[in-house]
């Protein structure tokens, strides 16, 4: 298969978020500033790098019935690996992202790649798979904070472009799903455009 | 009263969909019909409830005393995965026709970030037994609440004409947006 | 290599080795990572101590009081210079914040006027709530000197003196929580002393 085409399909064919519509929760709750955004979307990528590599590993040790459960451990474990990592050497983000490191594991991208993907390619495959999906997931989250900081607190990765308040609708829940509809409106536009 | 201000604030204050985020996908994948929303409401609420009072009786009694409180989220998940096929198993054996109801939503409650995220907000926020199972409780209620009303939203979306672009998931997600507005009118009411 | 085939031994087996493996990888993660933990606890914990009672000579993670309230425990820390007491610090939480739990660390001069008060921990939102960290907003400069006697520590619209944060009274009504509660543990630990 062609390596390039299988890292670049996460970033605009099949983005997890802006096409496939998958790990939508920690997009919607941790994108309150693009910082977030991209830390949250670092870990992410660094689980699904993590367990694609280890699944594509062992697939053909595991039996088929036990399968799910035996990814689940797996990824659980490197979700605990980033949460403790985490803890120790970028404490502040860790607290800000709070509950949604642990909720990694329940991310529809990452056990949806280790099922579809790497259960049945070679681990290089399955890395490059990885690294793609997770950067692309890692792309939408950046975008869509950056967007709500912008329009919610004038600021552009914490540096302040405006004094004084903007509109702060953007950085409340309501504009977590305003943004990212109407970004939905904007990628359909592109898709338009381009075919 | 305390239990009751529990349950208006996981219901209304800070909604687990429209204030948490959590069960996202089930929101804007299965809400197309009031029929299925509310199958899966049925399904997220036994299992939400089972394994939020499952998961803190082992986090203290298990985690705590061998102090492994780190294996924590794989504890969780696992005991949610396994709860999911034990209740299924159950329900094929003791009650046919609701097995036929929520059968085919049980496997997609495993990646429902809402019962493990409960679980998890259980055990962060120092709950009692009685507080957590009450917790909960109101939070399936407001899960199935938001999906409900949003599934019957998106029932009558179906009939009105709206731009190609915005068709789908898009619009979907701006009613979502509009319904988190009205929902933070209820926001310091607790 | 052919797929296994799932006989319950192999099933069992299987499971029961991966589990295995991952717990011995936590293990030592837990291990490794132990110790930067408790440092970058230690390490937020002093500068937030450093900033609310500014200019001691002792340790004053090292002189703690614990006291019991609201269902979670305070800290006090003692700061000194030379013998004299110049202030304790507060370790302080509330449950009320937009975002659950916030901890904060509030500084109290010998006779009870706040000195300072610093944000050691928070989820609250960037732009909106974090505005009460310091430097982001002037939200806890009004704090700065007062005495709570005198200083009604609730917002405005609680008829209190404090001007809360705009669009963010939730977190403004938390911080005033956590203040009143650092408050009540220092005068208590006054009163046994």
């Amino acid at each position: 298969m062609n390596q390039w085409k299988n890292f670049s399909k996460g970033f605009i064919k099949e983005n997890a978020v802006f096409v496939l519509f998958l790990g939508l929760c920690p997009t919607l709750g941790v994108t309150t500033s693009a910082i977030n955004g991209l830390g949250m979307g670092l870990a992410t990528t660094f689980v699904l790098v993590m367990s694609n590599l280890v699944v594509s590993l062992v697939k053909n040790l595991i039996p088929d019935k036990v399968r799910i459960p035996a990814f689940i451990v797996i990824i659980a474990s490197f979700v605990t690996v980033v949460e403790l990592v985490m803890r120790g050497y970028v404490p502040g983000l860790f607290d800000a992202l709070g509950l949604f490191i642990p909720l990694i594991v329940v991310n529809c991208v990452v056990l949806g790649r280790a099922e579809a993907f790497a259960s049945k390619n070679t681990i290089w495959s399955s890395l490059v798979d990885g690294a793609g999906m997770g950067l692309g997931f890692t792309m939408a989250l950046t975008v869509l904070g950056a967007v709500r900081e912008l329009l919610g607190s004038g600021a552009f990765f914490g540096m302040k472009l405006i004094s004084g308040d903007a509109m702060l609708l953007f950085i409340l829940p309501p504009g977590a799903f305003l943004a990212l509809g109407y970004l939905l409106v904007l990628a359909n536009m592109i898709k338009e455009k381009t075919s | 009263m305390e239990y009751i201000l529990i349950i208006i604030s996981a219901v209304f204050v800070s909604n687990i969909v429209l204030n948490q985020f959590l069960g996202i996908c089930p929101f804007i994948g299965v809400s197309s019909k009031v029929e299925t929303a509310i199958g899966m409401t049925g399904a997220v609420t036994f299992v939400m409830v089972i394994a939020t009072l499952v998961t803190y009786l082992i986090y203290q009694s298990v985690l705590i005393p061998l102090g492994i409180v780190y294996m924590q989220t794989i504890t969780f998940i696992l005991v949610i995965a396994s709860l999911v096929q034990l209740v299924e198993i159950i329900l094929k054996k003791i009650s046919p026709p609701l097995y036929q109801a929520l059968g085919i939503f049980l496997p997609l409650i495993t990646t429902n970030c809402a019962v493990l995220g409960v679980a998890v907000l259980a055990v962060q926020k120092d709950f009692g037994l009685l507080e957590s199972t009450v917790f909960a409780i109101g939070n399936a209620i407001g899960f199935g609440l938001a999906l409900i009303t949003f599934s019957g939203i998106r029932e009558q979306l179906d009939l009105l004409n709206v731009p190609s672009r915005m068709k789908g998931v898009p619009i979907a997600f701006i009613v979502a947006g509009l319904m988190a507005l009205a929902f933070m009118g209820f926001a310091g009411i607790v | 290599m052919a797929k296994k085939e799932s006989t319950f031994l192999s099933m069992v087996l299987t499971l029961f080795m991966v589990t295995l493996v991952a717990a011995g990888l936590l293990g030592s993660v837990y291990a490794l990572t132990k110790e930067p933990i408790r440092l970058a606890e230690l390490k937020k914990k002093n500068e937030a101590i450093q900033v609310v009672v500014p200019g001691f000579d002792n340790e004053p993670s090292q002189e703690v009081e614990r006291i019991f309230m609201d269902g979670d425990s305070l800290y006090l820390y003692t700061a000194r210079l030379g013998e004299e007491i110049l202030g304790t610090a507060v370790e302080t939480f509330t449950n009320k914040g937009f975002s659950g739990e916030f901890k904060l660390m509030v500084g109290f001069a010998p006779d009870g006027s706040i000195i300072d008060i610093a944000v050691i921990k928070h989820a609250e939102t960037p732009g909106l709530g974090d505005k009460m960290e310091k430097g982001k907003s002037d939200f806890s400069v009004q704090f700065m000197g007062k005495h709570p006697d005198s200083f009604n520590i609730a917002v405005t619209k609680d008829r209190g003196d404090v001007d809360a944060i705009t669009a963010s009274t939730i977190t403004s009504r938390a911080y005033c929580d956590a203040v009143t509660r650092a408050y009540g543990a220092f005068m208590e630990s006054q009163k046994a002393n």
